[in-house]
């Protein structure tokens, strides 16, 4: 992702890098064909290593990324973890998945189904067999499919050899033996050995796809240079699996994807949780900031929370809270004090958290609030995806209480995205809350690294003057009342959540002034809309077919849409960023179309939005299952769609 | 470090200066009267300027109180003013945070947050107003209602068993605890005075009269006829004695427990405990003690705040990163360049 297409561009997100097309050149080098072999040209390839949660696929997974990224392919990926931390060896529950699309196109989403499962063991096979594509390859761990581990998995027979696959090619390799072999020498114990079997089936698809390994023998030596027999044995197993499938007669060919054509620029692979982090540390640098993190861990969030941690020479504080409420609380109260306060959390967070969020909302101070959606209601599926808290987040709180909400599409999109709320809670005194969801969170693609000193200006003003000083007279502009930061003397003022005269700040409950301090609130948001830049269509401007989507299923929207349109379709796709207000244009744009489509992984959230808002009558595709759309259902429902 | 420390040469400052514009709106007779006014007169004294202080509370009627004062203020939501405080006082260690609480705000839907801030020693200065009821929801029982409490809520008497401010307190190792008495001008300037001086968080308890629901449920504690016998006053390196001849004192008695005693027929003043404020388990024992109620400082001890510690870690941070590099930040890890 974030190929040929820039995606800012295609998002109509403000640009934050100059983007110059041009023919890409990776500094890195071909490897040479195999003798004796052939070479095939692949397009795209989608590849699942596939272990249980020891088996280190999460690193295979990471390394085999690395190396594709380098060989200058555009990639997406998506780990899957299981629910378990800890689930018995071998087992269903404690299969680990990490899905990998590299591509000499331009990449959208880590693919639907892959062309290549790797299965260390009889659960991994049984758990993602399924989803290999027909004719696909199979490599397979001889040495685990055991009595035991077969026993464990459900299976009767070991489908290795009695032939229940159907129609797959199956390669059987006898990893863990292999592995042990070169490490003899080593005096490392069984169980240490063969856990560098992982390695081996590393070496074997570098091999199989040309991917030079000088990168993963680099990290080796990193990773492990405390302990040096690790670097030897890992390094070791690495180049055995690679030369085993250079010289055995199972594979007649291997394959080469060829580089993709990539914006010029300097790269780097980040998990949407990762940018989504640096994209709030930016803005608060931007703003001069110190940034406050109150937070409670909570799956899909808490890495951001151990990412902003490791900032502290940035005057980044992160504050491990008691409990959400207090982690919402003790950002607000920073930002009382004049820092940025951010409070990160997950569906059943934010809920503890929407009280005093309102409190945001009456105080009008900065403050952003991250929702990593996860599969719900109550605890749902903790380590699946959905985006399912958009009324949360837009109609979630007691009484009218307006707030801007935005929702990051891509992975490199949470860095935009988080800037972009601290900067509209900065320049509107607001809270603000972010979108994204567990897909992005650990989701990753290439991020083309922009430079700060590019980056878009967040102007900060902190009121000195006490001649003239109300705590709610606003600006005319942007409705947004002083900061003012405790110890600046001759302002002292007191806030709260009682509602205040209009003003001066003063509590008051008289009936006229509340009604005008909602209205005030409510302009106030509609304010930010002046913020939103003219919504990007990608394709045409009019047509048979609008799809509308937001958060993490631009992927799978942009790829389906461009299939159809490849075949002739009059489909456009828009793809929006700001909830809450709605981009201005958003009216005009729907009624150009006969028919809208609104995918969501929730039960038509953003539809029922869009119905009472511009009395369109759009149709959704809904889809509940902690998994992201593949592209095929939606460009399915696209063309049943036009079909009439 | 101690807020004291932080006090620059500020100006010569009056109890006016803390007082704000806004009408006072607490029940007349309200005890809460008597802790604004003890507040406002020792404020000035501190040697801080003004712009400093902020008073951060809940809700309850005891919440309204920083509205009252002409400082820096925020009147957060139910129970949580000590988590927006921390906040606070966690980004902004030049500031004095004072927290001002109830017994339901701090011990009930606050519960949570109060034993946190105690435990990881925020600087914050917390005066929690007992007056054992839910003033401003008009008179359900609290937290702190005794046992059999007859109220709205519980017209058959409550039966759930009331926490000890000060025994929770000291469970989570708060640095300084203490208990005034709104009426007791005396003493709780006295006891304001500690809390803005110690070196890191600060819990008092303070007895609270609401005339409206709960009149009077402090009145042997102020009683003048009464108060003699039935307070104990806890003063560092003096002994326990109380009582209108002073004839009465604690004892550790040989099973280990605390025992009242009258001084005389055998027991001398030299049998009597002396207090010492550092004496952790002492203060739990006293914590408990019923009759005579102690009052004054439990327990003052010093430990590291938890912003000190923060700020001290980014400092490090700092010494041995450098001040942070966004563009470098960017580029960690693997990265390739595309022309
Ligand atoms: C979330 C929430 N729940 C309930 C209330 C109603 N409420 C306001 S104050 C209060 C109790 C206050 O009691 P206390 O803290 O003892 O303060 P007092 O009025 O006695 O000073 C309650 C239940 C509220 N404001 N917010
Ligand atoms: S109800 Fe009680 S606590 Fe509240 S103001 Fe009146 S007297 Fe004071
Ligand atoms: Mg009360």
């Amino acid at each position: 992702m974030g190929g040929g297409v820039p995606r800012e561009k295609s998002l109509g997100q403000p640009r934050m890098e100059e983007e110059r097309k041009g023919a890409m050149r990776v500094e890195t080098q071909a490897v040479a064909a195999a003798p004796g072999k052939r070479r095939e040209q692949r397009d795209s390839v989608v590849i699942r290593f596939a272990g249980d949660s020891g088996d280190g696929m999460q690193l295979t997974g990471m390394q085999f990324t690395t190396e594709s990224a380098l060989a200058g392919n555009d990639i997406g990926t998506l780990p899957d973890f299981p629910a378990e931390i800890r689930a018995p060896a071998g087992t269903l529950a404690g299969v680990s998945g990490f899905q990998l699309n590299f591509s000499s196109l331009e990449v959208y989403t880590p693919g639907d189904s892959p062309d290549v499962l790797v299965a260390m063991n009889p659960a991994a096979l049984k758990v993602n067999i399924g989803d290999l594509k027909p004719g696909g390859i199979l490599l397979a761990d001889r040495d685990g499919f055991d009595a035991g581990n077969l026993k464990k998995a459900g299976y009767a027979g070991n489908p290795l050899e009695d032939g229940s696959l159907g129609q797959v090619q199956v390669f059987v390799v006898d990893m863990t033996g292999m592995t042990l072999k070169v490490l003899e020498d080593l005096k490392l114990s069984n169980k240490v050995a063969s856990r560098c079997k992982n390695f081996f089936a590393l070496g074997v698809c570098s091999w199989l796809y040309s991917r030079p390994i000088e990168t993963t023998l680099k990290w080796i030596q990193d990773k492990f240079k405390k302990t040096p027999e690790l670097v030897e044995a890992n390094a070791r197993v690495l180049k055995a699996g690679y030369h085993f499938g250079e010289t055995t007669e199972m594979f007649a060919v291997q394959y080469e994807v060829k580089p993709a054509r990539i914006s010029p620029g300097t790269y780097r692979n980040v998990t949407g949780n990762t940018a989504l982090s640096l994209g709030l540390l930016a803005a608060a640098n931007k703003a001069g900031l110190p940034l406050f993190l109150g937070s409670y861990p909570i799956t899909p969030a808490s890495d951001i929370l151990h990412e902003l941690a490791q900032y502290k020479n940035f005057g980044v504080y992160t504050f491990q809270a008691e409990d959400e409420i207090a982690g919402v609380c003790s950002a607000l109260g920073a930002s009382f004090g004049g820092v940025i306060g951010v409070t990160t959390s997950s569906g059943p967070g934010i809920a503890l958290k929407q009280e005093a969020i309102n409190l945001a909302v009456m105080v009008e101070l900065p403050l952003v609030i991250c929702n990593i959606q996860r599969g719900g209601p109550s605890t749902g599926l903790p380590t699946k995806t959905e985006q399912a808290d958009l009324y949360q987040a837009v109609f979630g709180r007691n009484s009218d209480s307006p707030l801007p909400v935005l929702a990051a599409a891509t992975p490199t999109d949470c860095f935009t995205t988080a800037y972009e709320a601290v900067r509209i809670a900065i320049k509107y005194m607001t809270p603000v809350i972010l979108l994204s969801d567990g897909y992005l969170a650990n989701g990753a693609e290439p991020w083309s690294i922009p430079r700060f000193e590019e980056l878009p200006a967040i102007p900060v003003h902190f009121r000195t003057e006490a001649e003239g000083f109300f705590p709610y007279l606003r600006d005319p502009e942007t409705l947004a009342r002083p900061w003012v930061k405790p110890g600046t003397p001759g302002l002292e003022h007191r806030i709260g959540g009682i509602e205040k005269e209009d003003v001066t700040g003063n509590i008051s409950y008289s009936p006229a002034n509340h009604e005008l301090m909602t209205h005030a609130r409510a302009q106030k948001l509609a304010a930010v809309a002046q913020d939103i830049p003219p919504t990007s269509i990608r394709g045409d401007h009019a047509g048979d077919l609008l799809v509308v989507g937001w958060g993490s299923t631009y992927g799978s929207i942009a790829a389906a849409v461009d299939e159809v349109r490849a075949r002739g379709k009059r489909v456009s796709q828009i793809h929006l960023r700001y909830l809450n207000p709605l981009p201005p244009d958003l009216g005009g744009i729907l009624r150009r179309f006969k028919t809208v489509l609104v995918p969501e992984m929730n039960m038509g959230q953003l539809l029922t939005i869009l119905r009472a808002m511009y009395l369109v009558d759009a149709v959704g595709l809904n889809k509940i299952q902690g998994q992201p759309f593949k592209i095929s259902e939606i460009a399915g429902r696209i063309l049943r769609l036009l079909e009439g | 470090m101690s807020d004291a420390a932080v006090a620059t040469a500020a100006p010569k400052l009056t109890r006016k200066d803390f007082v704000s514009d806004q009408d006072v709106r607490w029940c007349p007779g309200c005890g809460d009267y008597s802790i604004l006014a003890q507040v406002q007169k020792v404020m000035p004294e501190l040697g801080l300027s003004r712009e400093k202080f902020v008073f951060i509370s809940g809700i309850g009627c005891s919440s309204r109180f920083p509205y009252y004062m002409n400082t820096y203020g925020f009147h957060s939501i139910h129970g949580r003013a000590a988590a927006v405080a921390s906040g606070l006082k966690i980004s902004r260690p030049d500031l004095s945070v004072w927290v001002v609480t109830g017994d339901g705000d701090g011990l009930s839907i606050g519960g949570n947050h109060l034993i946190h801030a105690l435990r990881r020693n925020v600087g914050l200065k917390i005066l929690l107003f007992n007056n054992r009821i839910y003033g401003l929801t008009k008179g359900q029982y609290s937290p702190t209602s005794e046992l059999g409490k007859v109220t709205k809520s519980t017209p058959a008497g409550s039966v759930d068993y009331p926490f000890n401010p000060i025994a929770v307190a000291m469970g989570v190792d708060a640095t300084f605890v203490a208990r005034g008495v709104d009426v007791e001008a005396k003493l709780l300037q006295d006891l304001l005075r500690r809390a803005y001086e110690h070196p890191g968080g600060t819990f008092i308890e303070i007895l609270q009269n609401c005339n409206i629901f709960n009149d009077g449920v402090w009145e042997t504690l102020t009683d003048k006829a009464t108060k003699a016998d039935t307070v104990l006053l806890l003063e560092h390196g003096k002994p326990l004695i109380f009582g209108k001849n002073r004839d009465k004192g604690i004892k550790l008695g040989s099973d280990s427990r605390l025992q009242v005693v009258t001084l005389g027929n055998g027991t001398q003043e030299g049998d009597i405990l002396v207090h010492d404020e550092t004496n952790r388990p002492l203060a739990y024992m006293l914590a408990h003690l019923e009759t005579p109620t102690p009052i004054g400082v439990f327990h003052a001890t010093i430990r590291p705040t938890y912003e000190e510690a923060m700020s001290k870690q980014l400092e490090a941070a700092r010494q041995k990163l450098g001040p942070g590099d966004v563009n470098a930040l960017f580029k960690r890890g693997e990265t390739w360049v595309v022309r």
